[in-house]
């Protein structure tokens, strides 16, 4: 006899043959009639019309006759909600069976008919089945309860069925206790006012863990996971359960030991980081999570995902187990690429020959994705692992000469990077990628390999060739192909402007002609016009120095992190994403991990110190909700600085002259050194922008002679130019015409009208004597240090109080920490006669070589003259470095701050000094020190500030100022600590002068 | 939790659908469906689609699929469709399309039972059998389960409810043998990873120790091994021995019978053991394996259409010992035409299809050495993508534990029944398998 035989095709009448066997009064025919009609429902066929006489069949005393009944019940009762009714009357009569396996079946089924009307007749027969003498009959009611609050929460909550729960959490029977917990934790989230039905307390965790002990493994995943949800009152507690959960550590169910991971993480949370618990804690955490790794894949998957979290947030835990996570041959791909992910993580300087060595073996396998991304790490362990940096890319190397399309692709993307990361280092392996530029098909890897040919043209004989390449299918290209192409052939230009004209102009006017992309358009608009009213503008701009990479990629957000390790073991943990963005509707409150509260239970002298850190930071970081605020902040500070308010002021009527009079002429004579033949027009603008890719107001070039000349150019235009809203990005909303354009771009730049308010320079020192006349032979020499228009000045007065002529002056600075060079050779006009006073201002760039000094801002120049050469030392002042893009984006601001370790905080007082944080602002302000956010907290101001240093180095302020004190308290973080006092030491000048 | 529970075919036809929860729809069920039948071999076991998640493992060729809305436990889901996959086997042996459909009432009738509204209830199989009525169908053999009847008295129903709630879910009471026995099983596979030039790169061994138990009333069992941890708690044996006999056991997970807690603080395994055969505990050591066996590769390119390849396999472990089932696997490119094979111990083969060398060796006893060599035609250049060289793999069986575990006792105390620990017959046998035992070429 088998059952197969009811999924064979029905013929004509079946139901109806069914309805007579249904009716039979052969208990046999009865039970295969109604396995028949459940076979037919399984594969989707209406049998609906059978259901009087199914539920007919009910009232029997047979067991396994009856949960057919039921199933069938279950799966109907909605759509036919008047004739469930006639199967209540079954219902609660064997709610009151003497055998508990059928009390227990009627009450389950029962929650499960989703019928208001069956709703109703349940809650006596469940309140009853909750006091069951017997335990299999209270299990199945306390999921019970879970079930009708689905269905009706207010009734659940009126019945007084959560008080019932939480008895039988107190109840003999483990499997009793886990089942009410699981409901009780289910009512929890759903429950609409969001207020908490039930709270865990001591004693009901302590009577959760002794239940741990007893129940189903299944049952321990329910308590584990409500245990989660508790936050201990202090560090004693904490480690009182943990104590008792560690044991599931060694639990067979997988589910249970992440369950059990996901506790102890949550609590560790709350002990003193330092303290010997944590470290015997985080010794006994690594050996369960690399047993689960021998799982079944699916389970090793899900354990991956969460070890991947784990790592990010206690790395300590597993940096010794690299080797478990080296790939096996017949691992599945997505085990692979986890493994993979979690092996850089776990990089570092001990292990990188290991990893290397295995990133090399994989790079060879087949599995085309699973190469990709092992060429990938090996990128990414070069950028993280600096000592390893030499050998990566050796590896990468080797693997070109594999001449594997992808390989090479993929190794040219992370080249990119690891140029960007190592500046002037591998350079000289360009001629071999070089090699493989017809090869390259996929948009990243050219676009890359393009990005490396523009940024070190100088060092490519051939760049032009090559750019010119691709500039014969520059329309089939990838707008990020495209893009990097203009940009690159842009860099040629400003490097080598003798030869490479032409193409500049074929490529601006691809870019901005026959392109309908916006984006590139734009770019091309901007480069155009950079490079026709003052190319030397245009260099600053596009051969800036770039901010340098950051070692870690791919990091989850700290907060996100925080979150996602409260659901260690679930779906978010796997997906990386927070509940709410894949859970429909209700969303239960958002998980946060407790916090050490200051002082908690074994006070060490240190664990105030470190709790200080936490503590400021909550300050300013913005609950979800009030992210609306944040943004409505940003955009209020975007309006901040005067010239941009000033841009709305400009006439907007004005037209451009057919194409603004030659607008690359003067721009290029003075690139050139001679005339152009022929001088490109722009076409008459359009249409302008979409957002452009680049933050246009960091460029703010300084003033020069062709600008009046360009503003002066609005005379009426033939042709009226489409309005676009160009100004809208930079807060002038009005729409301009293209002319207006032009006057925006004017503005932007620092020109204009609002000449005055950009060239105002930062706070500058007064002159010191750096070389006595005694020294220096009669040569005496003062000077000071200075940052005007984005450029570092040193400011020196020459006084020849010798009895002869000095000149042939030159000047020579050694290496020092911020790489300072002269931009040009000094001038000083000579001869400078005997008692002659001279004012030289030299022009400094950093793009020098970089050697520490000691002290930092030690400076040791040697000054020559007809006489002799003379050495001193001076200070440079460290505010001259700050540079003008130092406004950091706000929320980037909130994640570095919290991302900074403690141990890279300073704090300074500035006593006695009674400034106001809107003075403190605008002095700082001027001294490229920006703010990025200004809070009230208990009556002290608090200020936020970010700069950069020319090298890249961000330092993030606070300020607070409390009204009553005379005292201002600064606190100082970065990643490169080195920096701090200096950075005091002229915040402090700055705010005192 | 759980909101439904699907059984699909590997076309993707429904044959088993169960939905626990009003938030899934019939349409998640063809959703899944439709996705299962064009799986990639390497897909995410977990997938969301509009804002419902899919689990999915695969049993012969059978998917068992779970679906949800909610954020549930990721782990315990899959932990959850193996034990159902676990709990058919046992009912109606190997999971194939006729099985399911010859048993689906029963495993409807399963399925109400071990999940609640989406939460895992009680799902051991021999608590199970006590109150299921259905009966498993296998195909062929027909096979009766459940030697004792369906229970009919009020005491016989209340104590399995007992038991399924209960403290000691896994057993019932009043089992009795005239002969009271029990096997113990340790079952190594020893995991491999070398570099050609006989670098271990890694090295594993996952340990199962199972039991099988034929013992009367509920006794309660003591097991003792020779792990560093314990035997150094223990602390009288003389310094030498400790070093000699105890290994370190990097971590071990036990079946829900052992008392964890106990472990825990006395590091003693004691246990009330399930009847019949069950897995007592897993575990993993990575110090001082044996390895059982060396393989030294040679494969060599000579010109573009050949290839030459030289193994050779090297017994290590006592010359009174015999290995098993030996069987080296040498992968060869997929462009090969023609493969000579030359062995003087067992029988090599190439396998076309399986783009391999098969070397098969019954038996070897311990320090002795084997060679192959072999001549790999190619065919010229129709492969342009380079060869992957896939490790060459080993199996093999030997009667020893690589990790060096020793039982040292199992204790049985039935205190009600009168029978003792000297009159139960135990047995034990130790058997390490290759698990991935590869050497990279």
């Amino acid at each position: 006899m088998t059952d197969s035989k009811y999924f064979t095709t029905t013929k004509k009448g079946e139901i109806f043959e069914l309805k007579a066997d249904l009716n039979s009064d052969k208990k046999e025919k009865k039970k295969e009639a109604v396995k028949k009609v459940i076979a037919s429902m399984t594969v989707g066929k209406d049998v609906s019309a059978l259901f009087p006489d199914v539920v007919n069949c009910m009232q029997t005393d047979n067991l396994e006759l009856k949960k057919l009944v039921y199933l069938y019940l279950m799966n109907y009762a909605k759509s036919q909600p008047d004739m469930a009714i006639m199967a209540v009357n079954t219902f609660v009569k064997d709610c009151e069976d003497p055998n508990p396996l059928i009390r227990a079946l009627a009450v389950r089924t029962m929650g499960c008919i989703r019928v208001d009307k069956i709703t109703e007749y349940l809650c006596e027969p469940l309140r009853k089945c909750l006091k069951d003498e017997d335990p299999y009959v209270q299990k199945t009611a306390a999921v019970c309860v879970a079930k009708l609050y689905d269905i009706n929460p207010q009734l659940v909550e009126d019945q007084g069925f959560i008080d019932q729960l939480r008895d039988l959490l107190t109840a003999s029977n483990p499997m009793v206790v886990a089942n009410a917990v699981a409901a009780l934790s289910e009512i929890n989230d759903a429950s609409q006012s969001g207020a908490a039905l039930f709270d865990l307390n001591s004693q009901t965790i302590n009577k959760l863990l002794t239940a741990l002990n007893e129940c189903t493994e299944w049952g321990q995943i329910f308590i584990l996971d409500s245990l989660a949800n508790y936050t201990p009152k202090d560090e004693r507690e904490a480690q009182s359960v943990c104590e008792r959960v560690t044991p599931r550590l060694a639990h067979a169910n997988a589910a249970v030991v992440l369950s059990a991971v996901k506790v102890l993480m949550k609590f560790m949370e709350v002990m003193n980081p330092s303290g010997e618990y944590i470290t015997t804690l985080t010794k006994k955490l690594a050996p369960p999570l690399v047993t689960l790794l021998s799982a079944e894949p699916e389970v090793q998957y899900v354990a991956l995902r969460n070890i991947n979290l784990i790592v990010q947030k206690r790395s300590d835990i597993l940096k010794q187990e690299m080797k478990v996570f080296f790939v096996k041959y017949n691992d599945p791909i997505y085990v692979k690429l986890e493994k993979l992910d979690i092996m850089i993580r776990l990089a570092s300087q001990g292990n990188i020959a290991q990893v290397l060595a295995e990133l090399k073996e994989y790079a060879t396998e087949v599995d085309v994705d699973f190469v990709r991304k092992s060429v990938r790490a090996i990128g990414r362990c070069a950028i993280k692992v600096e000592q390893s940096a030499e050998r990566c890319v050796s590896t990468l190397l080797d693997l070109i000469q594999t001449k594997v399309n992808y390989v090479v692709q993929e190794a040219i993307v992370v080249i990119k990077d690891i140029f960007r990361k190592y500046p002037n280092k591998y350079e000289s392996i360009i001629a071999t990628l070089c090699e493989n530029l017809d090869t390259l098909d996929e948009p990243e890897a050219r676009a890359s390999m393009i990005w490396i040919i523009g940024e070190y043209a100088e060092r490519i004989d051939n760049a032009d060739e090559l750019l010119e390449s691709f500039l014969e299918g520059f329309h089939d290209e990838n707008t990020q192909v495209q893009l990097q192409l203009l940009t690159a052939i842009v860099k040629l230009f400003l490097k080598r402007p003798q030869d490479t004209q032409e193409l500049v102009q074929s490529v601006l006017s691809l870019a901005t002609q026959d392109s309908d992309n916006p984006d590139l358009r734009d770019r091309g608009y901007i480069y155009w016009r950079l490079l026709s009213t003052d190319p030397a503008a245009a260099k600053d701009v596009v051969l800036a120095e770039k901010p340098l990479i950051s070692e870690e990629t791919d990091l989850i957000e700290p907060t996100l992190l925080d979150e996602l390790i409260c659901y260690i073991g679930s779906l978010a943990s796997v997906y990386h994403k927070p509940p709410s963005a894949f859970v429909e509707g209700r969303t239960a409150a958002r998980r946060v991990l407790p916090t050490r509260a200051p002082g908690s239970g074994s006070t060490s002298p240190d664990s105030e110190t470190t709790s200080t850190p936490v503590q400021q930071s909550t300050v300013i970081l913005p609950s979800q909700g009030s992210q609306g605020d944040l943004i409505g902040d940003l955009l209020n500070m975007d309006l901040g600085p005067p010239m941009m308010g000033s841009s709305t002021t400009v006439p907007m009527a004005q037209t451009q002259d057919a194409a603004a009079i030659d607008l690359l002429g003067g721009g290029l004579d003075s690139l050139l050194g001679g005339p152009v033949a022929s001088a490109p027009t722009p076409p008459p603008t359009t249409t302008a922008t979409s957002s452009s890719p680049f933050t246009v107001a960091a460029a703010a070039p300084p003033a020069s002679g062709s600008n009046a000349e360009l503003l002066g150019g609005g005379a009426p235009a033939a042709q009226p130019a489409a309005a676009a809203p160009f100004g809208a990005q930079m807060g002038a909303g009005a729409p301009m015409g293209a002319g207006g354009n032009m006057g925006a771009l004017g503005d932007i730049f620092g020109l204009g009208p609002s000449l005055g308010v950009t060239t105002s320079t930062g706070y500058v020192m007064p002159k010191t004597e750096w070389l006595p006349a005694s020294k220096g032979k009669g040569l005496e020499l003062s000077g000071t240090f200075s940052r005007r228009g984005r450029e570092i000045y040193m400011d020196m007065t020459f006084n020849n109080k010798a009895m002869q002529q000095m000149g042939s002056f030159a000047v020579q600075l050694n290496k020092n920490s911020f790489g300072l060079v002269p931009a040009s050779p000094l001038q000083v006009p000579s001869p400078l006669m005997p008692n002659q006073s001279v004012d030289v201002s030299l022009q400094l760039t950093t793009h020098g070589p970089v050697q520490r000094m000691d002290p930092l801002m030690n400076l040791q120049v040697a000054i020559k003259n007809n006489i002799d050469v003379f050495y001193f030392s001076s200070i440079v002042p460290i505010h001259c470095l700050f540079v003008e893009d130092g406004k950091m984006d706000k929320r980037v601001f909130l994640a570095t701050w919290k991302d900074i370790p403690a141990a890279n905080e300073k704090q300074f007082t500035m006593s006695n000094l009674p400034l106001d944080a809107e003075t403190i602002d605008s002095k700082l302000e001027n001294n490229n020190v920006f703010n990025i956010a200004k809070r009230n907290v208990e009556g002290q101001q608090m200020l936020y500030q970010s700069l950069k240093l020319s090298n890249g180095i961000w330092v993030l302020c606070e300020f607070k100022v409390s009204p009553g004190s005379p005292d201002i308290v600064v606190s100082l973080k970065s990643r490169a600590m080195d920096v701090a006092d200096q950075v005091y030491g002229v915040l402090e000048l700055i705010c005192r002068n | 939790m759980i909101g439904g529970m699907f059984m699909y075919n590997h076309k993707g036809e429904v044959l088993i659908s169960r939905v626990f929860r009003d938030d899934i729809g019939r349409n998640a069920v063809d959703a899944f469906a439709s996705m299962s039948s064009t799986p990639a071999a390497g897909s995410f076991p977990v997938t969301n689609m509009a804002r419902t998640s899919f689990f999915h493992i695969k049993r012969g060729n059978i998917w068992f699929a779970a679906v949800t809305k909610q954020n549930v436990n990721a782990a315990m889901v899959f932990e959850f469709l193996m034990k159902v996959s676990d709990v058919m086997s046992s009912y109606f042996g190997k999971i194939t399309e006729d099985n399911v459909k010859n048993n689906f009432v029963l495993i409807y009738e399963l399925l109400d039972e071990i999940l609640d509204y989406g939460y895992p209830q009680n799902t051991d199989t021999g608590i199970l059998k006590t109150f299921i009525t259905q009966q498993g169908i296998k195909s062929q053999i027909k096979q009766q389960f459940g030697d004792q009847p369906l229970p009919k008295t009020k005491e016989e129903q209340s104590q399995i409810t007992n038991q399924v709630t209960g403290q000691i879910g896994w057993r019932r009471e009043g089992i009795k043998y005239r002969r009271n026995e029990l096997f113990l099983d340790v079952l190594e596979n020893v995991n491999l990873l070398m570099s050609p030039q006989g670098q271990v790169l890694s090295a594993h061994v996952a340990g199962r120790v199972v039991m099988k138990s034929y013992l009367s009333g509920m006794p309660e069992c003591k097991f003792g091994m020779n792990d560093k941890l314990t035997v150094d708690k223990q602390g009288k044996e003389s310094e030498t021995a400790k070093t000699k006999t105890s290994i370190a056991i990097d971590d071990c997970t036990f079946h829900q019978c052992v008392k964890l807690s106990k472990f825990e603080s006395e590091r003693s395994i004691s246990f009330i053991p399930p009847d019949g055969e069950f897995e007592l505990m897993k575990y993993r050591t990575t110090k001082d394996i044996s390895l059982p066996f060396r393989i030294i590769p040679l494969v060599r390119e000579v010109g573009r259409t050949k290839m030459e390849v030289k193994v050779v396999v090297k017994s290590n472990f006592k010359p009174s010992i015999l290995g098993q089932k030996i069987e080296v696997r040498i992968p060869t490119p997929l462009n090969t035409s023609g493969v000579q094979v030359l062995c003087m111990k067992g029988k090599a083969k190439y396998k076309a299809s399986e783009n391999a060398i098969v070397w098969k060796i019954k038996r070897m006893s311990g320090m002795k050495e084997a060679q192959i060599s072999a001549e790999v035609e190619l065919l010229p250049g129709a492969e342009k993508k380079k060869w992957a060289r896939p490790p060459i793999s080993l199996n093999f069986e030997v009667p020893f534990a690589a990790s060096g575990l020793k039982v040292r006792y199992l204790k049985v105390f039935e205190p009600k029944l009168n029978y003792s620990d000297h009159d139960v017959i135990k047995w034990v046998r130790y058997i390490s398998r290759s698990g991935l035992y590869e050497t990279r070429c």
